[in-house]
């Protein structure tokens, strides 16, 4: 099923001071979901992310703007006539239900020609805790459950009424780092297995760039940017996508295009064919850099951290942004710390220039 | 399709429409039992003597309002009595309880000592006891004693409450011993810590338990009943058993309605002033216990 | 730390006195006074031990009477008070504005003088010489019969009692319910909502489940203070209970200790332990009951 959102806007009311302006949490979106996919809503908090979610579910009603399941425009259908399952942060396993009570609950609120007798129930309850693999613990309740656990009770929840659309709300924040690697593969495999169109928020690009077929990042109610993960990092469209992918972060310069070239500081660093000339902020990748004496950028080492499979390398710069910059190159390089400076020659695919002031890409061609 | 999703929107707001209204309105009808005999007391108690019993259908506004009944109520039988009799048991008990389970209270959070934990689970089981049980006997002591219509009488056995003992201890033991531990090492006294630390700190439960202790001296009626029958000493419920009993004459109804707004006004002023506090206090006294 | 057991005892030493006094004191004596025949308070003598107080105290017909107000105003008050105090805590929860002020009003009767208010309930229902009282006149607008709530019949002057104790007790158990119901996580009703789960089911498979340990609390507390029911009696019948036939087991102690017919420390005794053994007994009941229906997080 696939998911369209058409001039979709959502304002909350000021609630701070009387006669303040609107919080727009949701402006104008408008994209497509198509069918099958895993899709994360990627953004820093407050960015909107949960708002749209909550629109798509229909627990929230857009200010303008209507949502599309398929050809069904859903816009003002209650969340129950959506036929939506939903995976809430805190999970919200109904704590006096044991795990088959609480996978049962959503079917049994079928009414009508949909109602299922309690074979058919049990029978679907089994199939949803199979793929999420928890049928072995039925008979507990969700305090005596694992955290890890108890997300995959509220998913074969969520998915035991057959959903058109699941949508997953920051899954994965609530587990220790080592279950986060684990249960996000678990996510891909049983999107994978159910072929549902899956929606998941989260602020953790890595994960949202490891599991998903599409990424939205968005900020402050706006949508910046939309595609498959490796292409919204290698090529993206503004600065904060380009700031808020990838870790460790891009780093960012102060720099400066004349007649084509990109100047950090004084070092002449990479050819820019057709940049206007003037200020510009230069963001280069930490794998952007290939450490050679005679390398254009040359910088003044603090420290390295030999990490086993690759190098980093700490140092800084007068034109850089922040507190330093980082470089990571493989292992087998050697670095000489001897005199305290490095130099580098720079990947162009991996430096990205933008308008110092709206932080709007400028595209550079291949230098000949 | 798009008509029948426009229907089941259009339904499922009309229901939440619909719903709305009822529950107003029931909330409402229970608002006005409740109002209800407040706007009557007040209605009756200004209308004249005369008219109230020549109103075979009673209005519901007094067209020729009075005050002559609230003369009455102080002239004719002596609330002034009651009202002074009750504010000062109130108070006394108030402070005296105060000190006592302030004092328990400290010893049981902050003092060791041995079978601490078993005296105070021995406290807890106090609460079990009904005030029934122990009434009939506290009467034939104070009797003996010879306090019968007096303060003393009525004030010594309700100035414990191991209730509230057991909540400022928990309470006091929320605060962090090693700020006590800091005191002790500057030299501070028990008292003076638990005067200006633990004290300042528990304020809120302090008046939480002040606000319940004074709406129950306030209300306060079996004892008193028991251990008073001497009208000096007659607290504000007997005051109105008994003018209701013998006081302006059985169909004085104004008067009597006069008599129990005064009675009644302390209270709720006090409540419309701390009703947040108060309510507060109740909830959390409430689950505690 | 240095142990100072000197100094808690100096702390200690009021609530242990007062305690001793009025409290533990008089428990050991009330058990001896029941079982002393014929205590004669003003020459502290009696002249054997045995059940004889008990005896006659569940002879007396007045006990008896006592007893069966006691019990039909518990069985009445309790699930009738618990029922709508929940259903206007729920709409409360509901609404979205004017909540502070319904609470706040709803609360009003807590802080009130019940033998005061008790006076004018006892005016809206009675039926006098000069006027049928407001409520008989709303009785008679919507075709009804007048009755005289407050001198007779039985039924019409159980229905004021019970009308009335439900009135008072109210307050409190709106307020516990309402704070109950805010204690509840919203995430539950919202991931109720995407399930289509109905406003009824929401209620009787979420909600009270969820609260259940404060209904319970209600509940507890409901029979307990119900059972002791006895000034609320006295504010719309007066201090003659026994004669108006509105007794309950507590007026009954009382007035066997004071009063017209009182002067028997003994006899009161008997029932105040009766009380209690009946009160102990529905709460021990209540309990193994809620191990059943009750969830504890």
């Amino acid at each position: 099923m696939k998911i369209v959102l058409k001039n979709l806007t959502k304002r909350f009311p000021n609630r701070n001071k009387k006669g303040g302006a609107d919080v727009i949490a949701v402006n104008d979106f408008d994209f497509e979901i198509p069918d099958g996919m895993l899709v994360g809503l990627l953004g820093p908090s407050g960015c909107g992310k949960s708002t749209t979610l909550n629109l798509i579910s229909g627990l929230e009603k857009p200010s303008e703007g209507r949502i599309f399941f398929g050809e069904d425009d859903v816009t003002d259908l209650p969340p129950e006539n959506r036929g939506v399952g939903l995976v809430f942060q805190s999970y919200a396993l109904y704590p006096h239900l044991n795990v088959f009570r609480n996978i049962r609950f959503p079917l049994e609120n079928f009414r009508g020609k949909d109602r299922l007798t309690k074979e058919e129930m049990e029978k679907r309850v089994v199939e949803a805790a199979k793929l999420v693999q928890i049928d072995h613990l039925m008979e507990r309740k969700p305090s005596e459950l694992s955290g890890g656990q108890q997300q995959r009770v509220a998913i074969a929840r969520a998915l035991v009424k057959m959903p058109r659309v699941l949508l997953l709300d920051e899954p994965l924040s609530n587990l220790d780092a080592r279950l986060r690697l684990q249960t996000r593969e678990e996510i891909r495999r049983i999107q994978q297995e159910t072929k549902i169109t899956t929606v998941f928020v989260t602020h953790d690009q890595e994960e949202a760039m490891s599991i998903s077929d599409l990424i939205v990042v968005m900020k402050d109610g706006v949508v910046h940017q939309i595609g498959k993960p490796q292409d919204v990092y290698d090529d993206p469209i503004d600065q904060f996508v380009a700031q808020f992918l990838g870790t460790p972060p891009i780093n960012m310069f102060d720099g400066e295009v004349r007649n084509g070239q990109l100047y950090i500081g004084e070092d002449k660093v990479l050819d820019v064919p057709g940049v206007r000339d003037g200020a510009v902020a230069a963001g280069i990748r930490p794998e952007g850099f290939i450490l050679d004496y005679e390398g254009p950028l040359v910088c003044e080492l603090t420290r390295l951290e030999v990490m086993g499979r690759d190098v980093s390398i700490i140092f800084k710069d007068e034109a850089m942004k922040g507190e330093a910059v980082r470089a990571i190159i493989d292992a087998k390089s050697r670095v000489d710390t001897g005199s305290g400076k490095v130099s580098f020659f720079l990947k162009p695919d991996k430096v990205h220039l933008f308008e110092p002031e709206t932080g709007e890409r400028l595209r550079f061609g291949k230098a000949e | 399709m798009n008509t029948e999703y426009d229907l089941i929107s259009k339904q499922a707001r009309r229901r939440e429409t619909v719903r709305r209204t009822v529950v107003y309105t029931l909330l409402s009808v229970w608002g006005i039992v409740v109002l209800f005999p407040f706007y009557w007391m007040v209605l009756s108690s200004i209308k004249s003597f005369a008219s109230y019993n020549s109103e075979h259908i009673p209005r519901f506004i007094a067209s020729d309002p009075t005050f002559e009944n609230y003369r009455n109520a102080f002239v004719q039988v002596n609330l002034s009595r009651y009202l002074v009799n009750t504010l000062i048991y109130t108070l006394i008990t108030t402070a005296l309880m105060l000190v006592v389970i302030t004092l328990s209270a400290y010893a049981f959070a902050r003092l060791k000592f041995r079978g601490r934990d078993l005296l105070f689970t021995l406290f807890l089981a106090l609460m079990m006891i009904p005030n029934e049980l122990v009434i009939i006997t506290n009467f034939v002591t104070i009797t003996d004693m010879g306090l019968r219509n007096t303060f003393t009488g009525l004030i010594l056995p309700s100035v414990t409450s191991v209730f509230y003992i057991y909540l400022l201890k928990e309470n006091f033991a929320q605060v962090p011993e090693d700020l006590y531990y800091a005191a002790k090492v500057d030299g501070t006294p028990d008292l003076r810590y638990l005067w200006k630390v633990m004290i300042p700190i528990c304020r809120p439960t302090m008046i939480t338990i002040v606000i319940l202790k004074v709406i129950e001296c306030w209300n306060a009626y079996v004892w008193p009943r028991l251990i008073t029958d001497n009208a000096d000493y007659y607290l504000v419920s007997n005051g109105i058993q008994e003018i209701r009993e013998n006081g302006f004459g059985r169909e004085n109804i104004p008067a009597m309605m006069a008599a129990v707004v005064v009675i009644s006004v302390p209270l709720v002023v006090l409540f419309l002033i701390f009703h947040k506090k108060i309510m507060e206090g109740v909830a959390r006294g409430g689950t505690k216990g | 730390m240095e142990r100072s057991g000197w100094k808690a005892f100096l702390y200690l030493i009021p609530a242990l006195l007062f305690l001793g006094a009025f409290m533990i004191y008089p428990l050991f004596d009330v058990f001896i006074y029941s079982f002393e025949e014929g205590y004669n308070s003003a020459s502290q003598t009696y002249f054997g031990t045995g059940f004889y107080n008990y005896s006659y105290v569940l002879h007396d017909p007045y006990f008896m009477q006592a007893l069966k107000n006691t019990f039909i105003l518990v069985i009445i008050t309790v699930p009738v008070s618990t029922g709508i105090s929940l259903l206007i805590a729920l709409g409360l929860s509901s609404i979205p504005k004017l909540k502070e002020l319904y609470q706040t009003v709803f609360f009003l009767p807590y802080v009130t003088n019940t033998l005061a208010v008790g006076l004018v309930f006892m005016i809206l229902f009675k039926k006098t010489a000069y006027s049928e009282g407001l409520i008989n006149l709303l009785i008679n607008l919507f075709g009804g019969r007048s009755v005289d709530f407050i001198d007779c019949p039985y039924w019409a002057k159980m229905f004021v009692l019970c009308f009335y104790t439900v009135w008072i007790v109210m307050p409190f158990k709106i307020l516990i319910l309402t704070s109950a119901l805010a204690s509840v996580d919203p995430v539950y009703y919202r991931a109720a909502r995407v399930d289509g789960t109905s406003k009824t089911r929401i209620f009787t498979k979420i909600t009270v489940p969820l609260i259940s340990p404060m209904i319970f609390y209600l509940v507890i507390t409901g029979f307990i203070g119900a059972f002791k029911a006895y000034s609320d009696a006295v504010a719309l019948f007066g201090v003659n209970l026994n004669a108006a036939g509105m007794n309950t087991i507590v007026g009954y102690v009382y007035d066997m200790l004071y009063g017209d017919s009182g002067g028997y420390p003994s006899y009161a005794s008997a029932a105040a332990i009766l009380l209690f053994i009946i009160v102990l007994t529905i709460t021990c009941i209540n309990l193994l009951v809620s191990r059943k229906h009750v969830h504890y997080s």
